[in-house]
Order: C-alpha cells, then structure tokens, then sequence
C-alpha cells in the first residue's frame, strides 16, 4: 500500500505498458484467423509510426518542463517539403538537404524557445504562432505535391532490415521475413538517448525541476531560462528530425501532411503518463501511448467493417480515463501532505 | 486500495469496451466453432487441422479485397464508397475490408500496410495525393498482392507496381462537352454566330481541371472565341467571385463552362446578381461537370442547360477486373468508367431519382 503510494507516477506508466500488452493479446484472440498475430503486424506498428514516436517523445520532454508545442506537426510539414523541394527542384543532395533541415530545425526551436523563457510568452500562443508560420512557409515553398525520387533518399527509406526469424509463406506462396526500415531504428536510438538524458543527466533532472516548481528551480540555483531554451531548441531539432523519418515514410511534400500530428503526439504522451501541468513524464510511456494508437488503428483495419472515426473516439475515451487516473493520484498526493 | 481497485475497475470496463468494437461483426459463428474443436482432439497436430479448414473456409470461397478510401469529404466520395460496399458483398463472392483514410495519405499507407499482413487478394486504392507510394507498394509486390488504383493517378516511377487504374475520362467529358454545345447551338441556329465563352477552371494541376480544359479546347469550334479562363478552385464562393469580375470585364458572355457543379452553382448566382439570367431560357448558357444531385435540382429549376457525369461508380468496373485478373487475363492500365450527360431536354426530375449521389 505504501509503495503504491509513493510511486504514484510508475503506477501510471504501469498500467500504460499493462492497458497495451492487454489489448494486444485481445486482437490476437479475435483476430486469430487473420494473421494478427504475426511478428510484423507488431513491427508495423513502429514502421508506420516511427516519425511520431520522435514528436511523442519530443512533447513528452516539453510538456515536463510545463510547457507545450503545438507546432511540431507543421514543422513536420514543412520539414517534409523542404526536403522535397530542395532534392527534387533545387538538386540538392540527400546528405545537405536532411542536414539543412535539421538546422532549420534547430533555429525554430531557439527563436520559439527564446520567446517562451527569455521573454516569458506563453508557449501555447508562441508555438500557434509557429504553428501557423510553418504551414504558411510549407505553402509558399509549394502549393503543389512535390514526389521525392532521390536515389538516396529512396534507397534510405527502403532499405529493409530482415529479421532473420519469424519469416511466413503466404497464400501466393512468397516466403516474406519481418523487417523494418531504418526509421524504426533511428526513432528507437532517439527514444534511448533522451531516455537517458532524462533519467541520468543534470539537465534531465533539471528538466524536471523547473516543470515541477519553477520557483523552487530558481531558488535551487538552477538557470531556468536556459533550461527551457535547451529543450525547445531540442525540440525543434527533434521535430525536424520526426519530419525527417515521417518523410521517410511518405517520400513526398505536401501541404496537408502530419495535420493534428502535434494532438498525436500529446494524446500518446498524456495516456503515456505525462502530465500537463509539468514535473512528471516519462519517455518510455509515451512509446506505449503511441503504440496504443497504432494497435486501435491496427484493430479497425482487421475488422474492416467499421468505421476508421473509432480510432478518435477510443483514444478519446482512453485519454479521459488516463486524466481521470491522473487526477486521482494529484488527490492522493495532496491529502498526504 | 480502494482506488486500485477502482482504476483496475475501469481499465477492465474499458478494455471490455474495446472487444466489442473490435468484435462486434466480424465472426458471430466461427469463433465458437474453432474453440470448440480445438479441445475436443487433444493432440497439437489436431489442433491445427481442426483450425485451418475453418480459416480456409472463409477465404477460399470468397475473394478477399481491400479498399483503402479517401474519407468521406463529399456526396461523390460517399457514392463512390456505397458502389464499393454494395458490389463487393459476400453474396456476390467477395469480402470488403474497407478503409476510410480521413484524408490522411499516411493512414492509408498503414491501411495497405494491414492489409498486406491480412493476405487480401487484391487491394484497391483511391490515393489521398499522388506522390509517395513507391515504398508501401514495393511491399505489396513483394507479397505478390495486385494493386488497382481508383479516382486518382499514383506518380510513381515504376508503373508495374499497379496492376491498372480506374476512373472518369476527363479529356472525353471535357470534349462531350464542346461536342454537346455545338450540337444545341445548331439547333437554337446559332451555328454560324460569333460566341463567347468563359471557362471557370478547376484547381490548376488538379486532373480533372487538366483533361476538362483540354478536352473542351479540342473541340472548339472557329466561330467560338474563348474570351477567359480563370481558377475558381473548385469552390463555390471563388466561382461566384471569379464570375462576377467576368461580367463586369466581358458585357457579352454567351456560355459558360464550369469545371465542377460548385463553381456553377456560384457562377449562376452571380449572374443572378448582375441581372442577367441564364440556363435555356436565359441569356448565358451554363455547362457544368460532375452531376451532383444537386446540380439536377439547378436543371429542373431552369438555371443549369447541360451536366457531364463524373461516375463515381467504381465498384462494378474494378469487380469486372478482378474477375479478370482471376481468371488469369491481363488488363489494360488505363480503364475508364462509362459517364453519360445530362441537358434540361431530358426529363431531369425522372433521371435524379434513379442516381445514387
């Protein structure tokens, strides 16, 4: 009873991990007959989402430090396009136009992060402003869908990486082995190192100083506005760099693309145990709350009869559960005190 | 512990939930069947020959298809998704896994991604954009599964990587149209006059604005003089606006081509505005494209002369190709489906009751 009590937050993540394991074992007892339960079913769910594990991931990092980006789905846009266009219209190589973006990357972050801890704006309305600014400029680049056809570029995102076990015949009579794209394993490499960060660096711990109680950061000695410029600067790198992988996946520019992929992003990290208000997170939650949302699109593609608006509503009911719980232990805390 | 009990409580209610959405149609009979079976035999060997027929059962008969969709951002769509669900049914041998991308290019490339893994037989696609499918059709190949595309080109570089494609001739509308014009303005004795068009195009680089365009300029006639040709983006309020700086620009507009049923409806409320009128009995002739239900309400109510179908009827023409390509057949890559037109000399009140959308 009293540890329970006192790991409040390791509960939360607890039933995240639980709440997936669960419902994967569900689609494998009811989608028995359709190949649920194959390796690569599993290892879909981080092909197609490796470029939003990084964005979770990323907010996850942001919404610690009690703050929040709601930019990072058009800056995934923009990265996308940018990509496109240098490659496909200005002849830029691979290697320049992905380190271009990153740096573009980079300069978002500092000019968001500069406005939100030096000049204490409040990040919601500085990264609407950016939200908006980065769909504008993905616009102005092109209005119209740019098709990557970089040799390079094409051979990075198609490169499989087969898994020497778990391969299958299908019914045509094709032997397929699992495999994943080097997406995955770059998503999975960022997830580890700014698990780490978190977990072992002074900054990391910082980080979650300043989103428990600035004040008390402040009076701790710690440099707070510097604190949150890091993390937005490495939020706008990462951001860039999700754009980069989501890129991978869909190997063009458009201005439509990664619509209300910053509501993704937060929705996996809060069902991922991350709280809004600051001071709690953790990474590794966020991984499953994304993982959550691709096994419920997983299930309405099984089922294909249903409509694919229920991935919405469960995650919404989900997220009000996650809330519900968060509040409870926020109670439980208090009344300790 | 109360409150671990509670949140226990609710996760299980929730996750109860979640199996009945996920169940809810799929397999009322098999499921208990299979379990069923497979304690009676003991054996491990049994077990799976008690399993498999059950399987097979339900996929040798029936022709698996796969159709990852747009969304359901318009009447067109929604028409075209409802000739899918009615023609792929189970009665006549075929089982509809059917997506709804919401718009959402990556959704519908994690669609063909589960569908790849559900073994369909064949998988179609109306493509959200055109571009970036090279890697997620690399996988369908690879798994040997045929891919048709529907409504909407890919641009990818390697076009053996869809079996055909499947749509409306833009270019024949467009060209129907010219051919449709000539022939009424003939019989109005117009053949000879000096007439003056305006052309409201469509999203430029759209296909349906590109092959419209073209297919109406190959069949203009020497006396016809197109005096204009604006973007009015397929929208209603920008085909009004673009109609009304038209009027004021040219006094002498006799007929109108309108790329979509939306900028028609707003170009006539223009010409409503300006005081001018228009449909057979009008001054203006209004073309228009797509034949929405909506437009036949615009032919019966005297304001729109003549209407060439976008036919968003898909499902029949892909069943004949899968039948096709069952059979071991090839089939040509470019297949379109059959539009008709529509005038005010027909009896457009009778027709609208018989369409879908």
């Amino acid at each position: 009873m009293k540890k329970f009590k006192l790991e409040g937050n390791q509960f939360l993540l607890l039933i995240t991990i639980l709440l997936f394991f669960i419902m994967y074992a569900i689609g494998l007892i009811v989608f028995r007959d359709n190949n649920f339960g194959r390796l690569q079913v599993f290892l879909n769910l981080f092909v197609s989402n490796a470029g939003l594990i990084v964005i979770a991931v990323s907010m996850t990092m942001v919404l610690i430090t009690g703050g929040i980006d709601i930019s990072v789905g058009s800056v995934v846009a923009m990265t996308c396009m940018l990509l496109a266009w240098m490659m496909e219209k200005q002849g830029i190589g691979a290697v320049p136009a992905v380190i271009i973006v990153l740096l573009v990357g980079i300069v978002f972050g500092l000019v968001q992060g500069f406005l939100i801890a030096y000049l204490k704006i409040q990040p919601f309305i500085v990264t609407l402003a950016g939200m908006f600014f980065a769909r504008g400029m993905t616009a102005i680049i092109s209005t119209e869908m740019i098709s990557i056809k970089n040799e390079l570029f094409l051979s990075w995102a198609q490169e499989k990486i087969y898994f020497p076990f778990g391969g299958y015949v299908n019914k045509k009579g094709v032997t397929i082995n699992p495999y994943i794209y080097p997406s995955v394993v770059l998503a999975l490499l960022v997830l580890v190192i700014v698990f780490i960060m978190l977990k072992y660096t002074k900054f990391g711990r910082s980080i979650y100083a300043v989103g428990g109680n600035e004040q008390s950061a402040l009076l701790m000695g710690l440099n707070v506005r510097r604190t949150k410029l890091k993390v937005y600067i490495i939020d706008g790198f990462l951001a860039a760099f999700g754009g980069f992988l989501f890129c991978l996946n869909t190997c063009s520019g458009f201005v439509e693309q990664a619509k209300g992929f910053e509501m993704e992003a937060i929705a996996g990290a809060v069902i991922g145990g991350t709280l809004l208000t600051g001071g709690v997170g953790n990474v590794i939650g966020s991984l499953f709350g994304v993982l959550i949302k691709g096994t419920i699109e997983t299930f309405i593609t099984f089922q294909g009869t249903l409509s694919s608006w229920w991935t919405k509503i469960t995650i919404a009911a989900l997220l009000a559960f996650f809330i519900i719980l968060q509040s409870l232990f926020a109670k439980a805390k208090e009344k300790r005190k | 512990m109360k409150k671990k009990l509670l949140s226990v409580i609710l996760a299980t209610a929730m996750v109860a939930t979640m199996v009945g959405c996920g169940s809810a149609t799929s397999e009322p009979a098999a499921a208990p069947a299979a379990e069923e079976a497979a304690p009676a035999k003991e054996a491990a060997p049994a077990e799976e020959v008690a399993e498999e027929p059950a399987a097979e059962e339900a996929s040798d008969d029936l022709i698996v298809v796969g159709y990852a969709q747009v969304g359901a951002e318009s009447d067109w769509r929604t028409a075209n998704t409802e000739s899918f669900k009615t023609t792929f049914t189970e009665e006549n041998g075929y089982q509809l896994i059917f997506d709804d991308a919401q718009q959402k290019q990556e959704n519908q490339i994690k669609a063909i991604r589960s569908f790849i893994q559900q073994e369909v037989d064949y998988i179609v696609v109306a493509p959200v954009v055109e571009t970036g499918w090279e890697t997620v059709l690399e996988e369908a190949k690879e798994a040997g599964i045929p891919v048709i595309l529907s409504d909407r080109m890919m641009d990818v570089s390697d076009d053996s990587l869809y079996e055909c494609w499947v749509g409306g001739n833009f270019v024949k509308e467009g060209s129907d149209a010219a051919a449709w014009l000539k022939t009424y303005l003939e019989g109005q004795g117009k053949g000879e006059e000096e007439i003056n068009i305006v052309t409201l195009q469509g999203t430029i680089g759209a296909s349906a604005q590109v092959g419209r365009t073209d297919g109406f300029a190959s069949g203009m006639q020497d006396n016809w003089v197109m005096l204009d040709k604006q973007t009015g983006e397929f929208t209603q309020s920008k085909g009004q606006e673009v109609m009304e700086s038209f009027l004021k620009k040219y006094p002498d507009i006799d007929v109108v081509v309108c790329e979509n049923d939306n900028m028609a409806f707003g170009a006539i409320d223009a010409i409503k505005a300006a005081g001018k009128t228009c449909g057979p009995e009008g001054d203006i002739t209004i073309i228009s494209f797509d034949a929405v239900a909506a437009a036949f309400d615009s032919m019966i109510a005297g304001d729109m002369n003549a209407d060439f179908e976008c036919n968003p009827l898909h499902g029949p023409r892909v069943a004949e190709i899968i039948q096709k390509l069952q059979a071991g057949e090839s089939v040509e890559k470019i297949q379109y489906v059959d539009e008709a037109y529509f005038d005010t000399s027909m009896d457009v009140a009778a027709i609208k009751e018989t369409r879908a959308y």
